[in-house]
């Protein structure tokens, strides 16, 4: 009796560990899945249209009767977006970092991180709405060439998006620093400037890097505030005031038409898909292995 | 000397000026973008807005296919990825041996959470929307904002489980407790408040996400309530993107209007999730 009850234990334990490993490989499945679909569709995609029309070409117009397969078009558009964004999120973010881990009082920080959170955690089409509505009329006071849909105002929002991902993950980085270093430079007689600029920084660098990494990648893979703000204009240009689309803005073009399933069109958004999963996941890739040199204890 | 001194201190004070400046500005665009999308929409936000249904008057159009999609979508999402995130991070804590396959379910959970969203939207139309013959329907919008939720939901799900003192599970162990009752009556208890917060937070964020759901087809303009989950749908961001996207300016207001009530949705969900945080953790005592 007493072994029956165990044996039926040890099943019951048998099966809830399969079940639960079950539900551990089902993300790997996912991964799998990503991969699978768009290397599959990538290659029915390839079949039709050549390398050297996909590479070697700075037009895209695939649902056009003149059909123009160059990528390079759209890849452009993400670029811009993505620096503007940068450009916006990195010098701020850091010194918001530098603010937060240097000056800043407890009460203060502890006040500040969440709200900064929250910049993360707006969805992206309210900020497209942001973008569209409020940035682009304002910024054209400024600038008078700027068109209605442009990638400046979308990448300028997009950097308010990915600032908390730098302004935080920086900010670890600065908070990892030895006090012995910051010690030891104002034992040498330097001010808190001249420690922050020739220590504290220099010593976090991988970590910031990781962190820019991280939010670059973000801001490629965005989809929304691009599609409202910047426009759906393949435009090998790299003038930020132009209308522009990115890769994440044609996928999203394609898809709000009915393209039916199995035509070159359906099989453009999986190769775009592609290059930008493949441009994500390096960078991705990068910023981890930047991050476990940090853990390693390498700064 | 004195005045090398003050000068250096001069610049110091600029330079944390200047700092402070970087971490006021993004507030105040917090305030400003709240604050524009209330005044924009204001007009607009009554009764009639939130069960009405789409119209091509924009001064008759309603929210309401919207939200109650949206609620459906969310609903079902938890449905699947609470039971499968809880899962996975119960097999990562509990039972994983350190070795391959344990590193490389680690490795995929941390880069899948890199994935752009996008892209869940193109293996949803591939995996249900066409070879699982789900078509453009809620369940294949749920399956798809379930597989994007899902490393969120492990990551916090393992750090609830991981503060978890090891003496507990020990004592269940002692007292002769197998390990899966240890867990069901001892781990996840305690640990479900923490991981609840985190657990919500997740789904809210899945109500805004919009790229996936119009990848997948999503309806842009629905006059219908969903009746099943075969049905098709609309969410609150596609319904607002919709509204983004038309030329009249009267339709921007109805953006406005729903940007409001998607905002005012996700303050409460984070307000929720903080709230019972605090109510739950103050029943567990050790």
């Amino acid at each position: 009796m007493v072994i029956d009850l165990t044996e039926k234990q040890a099943f019951r334990e048998r099966m809830i560990k399969a079940l639960l490993f079950f539900c551990g490989m089902v993300s790997v499945l996912t991964t799998l899945g990503i991969v699978g679909i768009l290397v599959f569709e990538t290659w029915g995609f390839f079949q039709h249209v050549s390398f050297k029309q996909f590479f070697g070409d700075t037009q895209w117009t695939p649902l056009f009767t003149n059909q123009h397969f160059g990528i390079w078009a759209l890849v452009s558009g993400t670029v811009l977006t993505s620096a503007v964004a940068i450009g916006t999120a990195l010098p701020l973010g850091l010194l918001a970092a530098i603010y937060l881990s240097e000056f800043a009082t407890k009460n203060f920080r502890l006040f500040v991180k969440p709200a900064l959170e929250v910049l993360a955690g707006i969805p992206t089409v309210i900020y497209g709405y942001f973008a569209l509505t409020f940035m682009t009329p304002f910024l054209q006071n400024f600038i008078p060439g700027l068109s209605g849909f442009n990638a400046l105002g979308a990448g300028i929002v997009m950097g308010m998006m990915i600032l908390p991902i730098i302004a935080s993950l920086s900010e670890d980085a600065i908070y990892a620093v030895p006090p012995s270093l910051k010690e030891g430079a104002y034992a040498l007689g330097a001010n808190k400037l001249a420690t922050i600029f020739k220590v504290v920084l220099p010593s976090s660098f991988s970590g910031i890097a990781a962190a820019t990494i991280l939010a670059i990648s973000r801001a490629i893979g965005e989809t929304m505030i691009v599609v409202i703000a910047a426009g759906q204009q393949p435009n090998f240009s790299f003038d930020p005031r132009e209308a522009i689309q990115t890769m994440t803005a044609y996928i999203v073009q394609v898809s709000l038409g009915d393209t039916p399933t199995g035509t070159l069109a359906y099989q453009t958004i999986f190769a775009v898909g592609m290059t930008l999963f493949l441009f994500t996941l390096l960078l991705n890739l990068f910023a981890h292995h930047l991050r476990r040199r940090i853990l390693k204890g390498h700064l | 000397m004195r005045h090398r001194f003050l000068k250096e201190n001069t610049i110091e004070n600029a330079f944390k000026a200047i700092c402070f400046l970087s971490i006021l500005l993004p507030l105040v665009l917090i305030v400003v973008l709240i604050g524009d999308a209330v005044i924009d929409g204001w007009s607009r936000l009554s009764l009639d807005f939130l069960t009405g249904f789409p119209s091509r008057k924009p001064e008759l159009a309603g929210f309401l296919p919207a939200l109650v999609g949206s609620f459906y979508l969310m609903l079902l999402t938890s449905a699947i990825a609470i039971p499968l995130g809880l899962g996975a991070a119960i097999y990562l804590e509990e039972y994983a041996k350190p070795g391959f396959l344990t590193s490389l379910i680690e490795i995929n959970i941390s880069n899948l959470a890199g994935v752009p969203s996008i892209i869940y939207g193109l293996l949803g139309l591939e995996l249900f929307v066409r070879m699982s013959h789900m078509g453009r329907s809620l369940l294949a919008g749920a399956c798809t904002l379930a597989l994007l939720l899902l490393p969120m939901v492990i990551m916090v799900s393992r750090e609830s489980l991981r503060v978890v003192p090891n003496s507990l599970r020990e004592a269940g162990f002692a007292l002769g407790a197998d390990q899966w009752q240890t867990i069901w009556k001892i781990i996840l208890p305690m640990s479900i408040p923490g991981a609840l917060t985190g657990i919500i937070l997740s789904v809210a964020r899945a109500i805004g996400e919009t790229a996936p759901l119009i990848t997948i087809g999503a309806l842009t303009y629905v006059a219908f309530l969903p009746d099943s989950i075969h049905s098709a749908f609309t969410a609150m961001p596609i319904q607002i993107f919709n509204w983004i996207s038309r030329p009249q300016t009267a339709f921007q207001t109805n953006a406005a209007a729903g940007i409001v009530v998607l905002l005012f949705l996700m303050l409460f969900f984070n307000a929720l999730a903080i709230w019972l945080r605090a109510r739950l953790q103050r029943k567990v005592y050790w």
